[in-house]
């Protein structure tokens, strides 16, 4: 189990438990946060998990190709913007800070 | 006694419960209830065919929300339960159990049953369709002990099946009544693309061909019979042939519709208080100027925001175009708006590089994509299809240029 810090869209702080293994966005939803619609189920198709990495996430791989190719389209990409579904819980991410962005 | 819900939603998939999630959180603080005639709590469908038939992901991974959720927002989920009759003017339905349910509106969410062969050995064991878990916890049951396996109907289901299958070196043949994989939703080049890439992996695909029977020995499937009478030893079958429409019972209570059940913009049937949504519901738009039923997650998705924002006196004015996904192989499709009735199919990139898209035109105008491994199109053709852009072929087959 890994910390993850997640933001909602009013700006609530909420402090959760994920488990390693599962993608940030399963661990989101898991807690029952349902700001994060995640349509495709987790498969890099609809950029409807889009956060943006506050704090945290130094050690995360930068986004593939199909991932930015994704969030390009959204109106509110920034530097930080990333698919919560591509990005996989771990030790190494404890403590991570995602805010959901806004909704399309 | 009537139980008594100010909202009723039949059918536990995608839409039903999106409807509930999003009645939740635009505030609804009336009671909810969810009938599903499923065991399970509402789960993923798209992975049956994809990663939980290959065994990648558990079915734990595939729920909706967690078991939580569903007490913590009040919503409760009568499950198991199958309702068989809706009396419009008490506002009641009945389940097959015998329990009444009252509610002030009822939001119909059934779905669709994937059609049977209805040819002679079409109920033989080991004929299988792919819908729900218990399908597929069926269907993997039997794979370990099954060699050689037809699958009839090459839309998605069945390619994704195919696909799955030849992952684990099972020998498939896949069979298509129609000329072309894909017919009913895509156009030529992406039905070539995909049997050319399925022939390569070891499908034997099998166009223009019928199945006359299904023969078995002891109850149980050996073999399929082509219309050319052909014999096709078989220790698996699995049936891809579509859905229909679950709306018996809302037909039944005098719903108009000839395709599904029909509801207008805000997904209204035409029986007071009762919606319709998803693969069941046959809806005009902007993407259609028909009343069609599309079968997908997405869509199913949509309306279910449509209700709940009729149901909280919201204004919801976008309408995003349709889209879906399919993945097979490394292949990644998705597809957005409607390419039915196109005039143009303009293709743009190499199919050969396995990475293009189809961009499909009616009088010029952008109706739908299809993008292989091409998700900046996609992106793109979102809001392309959205605004019915003009263009022409040449501004947008060379994939150096952007899309408009």
């Amino acid at each position: 189990m890994s910390k993850i810090i997640v933001i909602s869209r009013d700006g609530e702080e909420r402090a959760i438990e994920a488990e390693n293994g599962l993608s940030v966005m399963e661990a989101i939803r898991n807690a029952g946060i349902d700001e994060i619609m995640a349509l495709c189920g987790g498969s890099c198709s609809c950029a409807t998990c889009h956060v943006f990495v506050e704090a945290g996430g130094e050690t995360l791989p930068p986004p593939e190709a199909d991932e930015s190719d994704m969030l390009e389209a959204s109106a509110y990409r920034r530097e930080n913007s990333r698919l919560s579904c591509q990005l996989t819980v771990s030790s190494a991410l404890e403590g991570l800070t995602v805010r959901v962005a806004p909704e399309e | 006694m009537a139980r008594f819900h100010d909202v009723l939603i039949v059918g536990g998939g995608h839409g039903g419960a999106q409807t509930a999630i999003a009645l939740r959180q635009n505030g609804f603080a009336g009671s909810i209830a969810i009938i599903g005639d499923e065991p399970e709590p509402p789960y993923e469908r798209p992975p049956l065919s994809k990663e939980y038939l290959a065994g990648d992901k558990t079915f734990e991974r595939l729920h909706l929300r967690p078991e939580a959720f569903w007490r913590d927002r009040a919503i409760d989920l009568v499950l198991g339960a199958r309702v068989d009759f809706l009396d419009p003017t008490l506002k009641q339905v009945v389940t097959t159990g015998g329990e009444r349910f009252g509610y002030g509106a009822l939001v119909w969410a059934t779905g669709g049953r994937p059609r049977r062969l209805d040819c002679e050995g079409g109920d033989l064991a080991g004929v299988h369709a792919i819908r729900t878990r218990a399908d597929v916890d069926l269907l993997r049951s039997e794979l370990p002990a099954a060699r050689r396996v037809v699958i009839i109907g090459g839309g998605y289901i069945g390619l994704e099946a195919a696909a799955v299958l030849r992952k684990f070196d099972k020998s498939v043949t896949l069979i298509e009544a129609q000329h072309r994989l894909l017919a009913r939703v895509a156009g030529p080049t992406l039905s070539r693309f995909y049997e050319a890439e399925h022939r390569d992996r070891g499908v034997d695909v099998r166009l223009a061909s019928t199945v006359s029977r299904l023969v078995g020995a002891e109850g149980r499937v050996n073999g399929v019979v082509l219309a050319s009478g052909e014999r096709l030893a078989a220790d698996l079958v699995i049936v891809g042939i579509g859905v229909a429409p679950a709306v018996e019972v809302l037909r039944q209570a005098g719903a108009l519709g000839t395709n599904g059940v029909l509801v207008d913009d805000r997904c209204r049937t035409s029986l007071a208080d009762v919606f319709a949504i998803g693969d069941c519901a046959a809806r005009k738009s902007r993407f259609s100027p028909t009343a069609v039923r599309i079968e997908s997650v997405p869509n199913a998705n949509e309306q279910a925001l449509t209700v709940a924002c009729e149901l909280t006196g919201r204004e919801r004015d976008h309408d995003a175009p349709p889209w879906f996904w399919s993945n097979q192989f490394d292949l990644r499709l998705l597809t957005v708006g409607l390419s039915d009735g196109f005039d143009v199919e303009v293709v743009r990139g190499d199919p050969a590089t396995k990475s293009f898209s189809v961009v499909y035109l009616r009088e010029g105008r952008i109706i739908a994509l299809d993008c292989v491994n091409a998700a900046k199109d996609f992106a793109r053709g979102k809001s392309l299809v959205a605004n019915g852009v003009l263009t022409t072929p040449g501004l947008i087959a060379d994939v150096n240029i952007p899309l408009p």
